[in-house]
């Protein structure tokens, strides 16, 4: 199913070329392109064979790991300085998985222990904050987040840094410290959701007969949450969580905007206002894979940690 | 309401007349027992209306009148300063409430319009035409929006009328799922098969039979899918390929005035003003947020938990 997804979405990435209006050729290479350069670009990308041709060679190429040429540094005279996609993206991929676990590896425990504390204690006071807190962050827009936060810790009380610009011979530790301001953005934003999410999946469950049946057992609310509860809540928190991070890797595209840092969503945007469409299509469909990976994966722990659906009859 | 009698029966009890309050009685009720956030929630939306549809009335100066000073501090003169090319950030605060909040409450209706329709069709006629609109949207949610967005709009360039079709058609996809997953629920019911029976046409089911019954979640989705599509339009405006200048956009003044931030150690105004369109933002969606988790609950039925 997941592959056949990604078959889909490559055909669509792919025909967004096609899509182009006007001289593709011509386009790119400016108005001061001659008749033959015009012709020998067109010959090079294959505009001059059927489209069905042309996706598969994409497609077997991609498979290959070869997304193309990037088409800024072609220009009229016909010198060709223009550099492969995939070593545009390699380097910057790096950077944004770096960003993006970093992001994770704080956020998912931290959402977990404060869903399940709140669904203990839940309209608590506590509760009620946490759950007021969390809503007002889900509302606000990333770049927002992002801007109190180097108003506070980088503007009027430099803490960290607000431009976190690294590259390759930055070491881990100067790594860390650039990247810990888009990294917390990234945090907030999507701890809020899955707090939320895990709050309202135990306490969904809370409402079943069993739960009842525990209860009057005599066991106390958090063996009740902790053994009863949790383990037919993993399905719905897996998904929630793999959801998010699928978010977080969307999210990451504003964050790297704002904090200049050389990500591969800087590049998407970058190649987006330059219509560089390789490099578009590249981006896009790392951005989907991972995406559909993420929600495959949740699928696969939905089915695991249920047995009844490990067992089919 | 009657005058309570001084002495109680059961009789008089049992036999007076079910008044029925009218609809504004009613709303009235509602309204007094909505929290404090709720009725703070529409305060807020209520202003937000008035300013988008006022907004020459209350702007001092035009959307893209430019004055000779660029990066003027807070003064009487410009309230929140001018911007980089000298436009009075307060007049393009307001005339960015008209732009900003009318784009994206025209794209949400367009989603509404096309998911509500096409998942109510397909929740009525459960034939090839469910599987093919549902497999499509399956595709179409497997690609994060703000990706697909960004792709759809390298190809065909930044327009207002390009920015609500792509955002309205990429949503509607989440339109469409809800109202074919809370249809379904209804389609089973008896008076929907009565109304087959009858003889009633496709749009007579779905408006008079079904729509009636699945208007709270749609109504709610409503709230919610604004504010997505709300802050979709601001992080595109935001990475620059959203709304252009000049027109006056919120996303694209805090892109413009971001550098100003770093200056909040000398001039702490300054550092605030590319906050300001964002807290606009911010501000709007919480406040939907407020009244949207009011709705739900009043009209789940659920008060325990």
């Amino acid at each position: 199913m997941g592959i056949a997804t990604l078959f889909v979405v490559s055909i669509i990435i792919f025909s967004s070329i096609e899509l182009l209006p006007g001289d593709f050729g011509q386009a790119v290479l400016g108005q001061a392109a001659t008749e033959e350069t015009v012709a020998a670009f067109r010959r090079e990308l294959g505009l001059d064979q059927p489209a069905i041709i042309r996706y598969g060679q994409w497609a077997g190429a991609v498979i290959q790991g070869d997304l193309g040429t990037s088409f800024s540094g072609r220009n009229a005279s016909g010198v060709d300085r223009s550099r492969d996609v995939v070593d545009l993206v390699i380097p910057r991929l790096r950077n944004t998985l770096f960003l993006a676990s970093m992001a994770a590896l704080v956020a998912v425990p931290l959402s977990l222990v404060l869903g399940i504390s709140t669904a203990l204690y839940r309209n608590s006071f506590y509760d009620r904050s946490v759950n007021m807190a969390t809503l007002t962050t889900i509302s606000f827009p990333e770049f927002f987040v992002a801007y109190i936060l180097i108003l506070f810790l980088s503007s009027l009380y430099s803490v960290f840094p607000s431009l976190a610009n690294v590259d390759v011979d930055t070491s881990f530790g100067e790594r860390i410290y650039r990247a810990a301001l888009p990294a917390l953005t990234l945090t907030l934003v999507i701890v809020a959701h899955m707090m939320r999410m895990t709050r309202a999946a135990i306490i969904n469950l809370l409402a079943s007969p069993y739960i009842q049946m525990a209860r009057l057992s005599g066991a106390s609310p958090m063996e009740v949450i902790l053994k009863h509860a949790l383990p037919n809540a993993w399905a719905p928190i897996a998904t929630v969580i793999a959801f998010n991070l699928a978010y977080l890797v969307v999210g990451v595209v504003v964050v790297e905007v704002v904090f200049v840092y050389p990500g591969i969503g800087q590049l998407m945007v970058d190649a987006v206002a330059s219509r560089d469409i390789p490099v578009v299509q590249g981006c896009a469909l790392i951005f989907a894979m991972t995406y559909i990976l993420l929600n495959l994966l949740a699928d696969i722990i939905g089915i695991v940690t249920n047995p009844r659906l490990l067992h089919p009859k | 309401m009657k005058p309570k009698p001084d002495k109680y029966s059961a009789l008089s009890e049992v036999g007076a007349v079910h008044e029925r309050r009218s609809f504004w009685e009613r709303m009235v009720i509602d309204l007094r027992k909505a929290p404090y956030t709720a009725l703070f929630g529409m305060v807020i939306i209520f202003l937000y209306a008035l300013v988008a549809v006022f907004a020459p009335l209350f702007a001092p100066y035009g959307e893209a009148q430019i004055f000779p000073e660029p990066y003027a501090p807070w003064s009487s003169t410009y309230i929140f300063g001018t911007d980089q090319i000298g436009r009075d950030i307060f007049s393009r605060m307001i005339f960015g409430a008209r732009n900003t909040v009318g784009i994206a409450v025209a794209t949400t209706f367009l989603a509404f319009l096309i998911g509500g329709v096409l998942g109510l069709a397909a929740a009525i006629n459960r034939s090839w035409l469910d599987q093919f609109l549902s497999r499509s949207v399956d595709v179409l949610m497997a690609i994060p929006s703000l990706i697909f967005a960004l792709v759809l709009l390298s190809i065909f360039g930044s327009t207002i009328t390009n920015l609500i079709l792509i955002i309205a058609v990429l949503d509607s996809t989440r339109v469409f799922r809800l109202t074919r997953a809370v249809a379904l629920n209804v389609v089973v019911m008896d008076y929907v098969e009565a109304a087959r029976l009858r003889g009633e046409g496709l749009g007579w089911i779905m408006r008079r039979e079904i729509l009636p019954n699945i208007l709270p979640p749609l109504i709610a989705e409503f709230g919610l899918r604004f504010c997505f599509v709300f802050l979709t339009i601001a992080a595109l405006s935001f990475l620059g390929v959203g709304i252009q200048p000049p027109t006056a956009d919120w996303g694209s003044m805090v892109r413009d005035n971001a550098s100003l931030i770093m200056f909040a150690q000398y001039d702490l105004k300054a550092g605030l003003t590319p906050l300001l369109p964002a807290a606009a933002i911010a501000l709007l969606t919480v406040a939907i947020n407020f009244v949207v988790d009011w709705f739900l609950h009043k009209t789940s039925g659920l008060h325990d938990e």
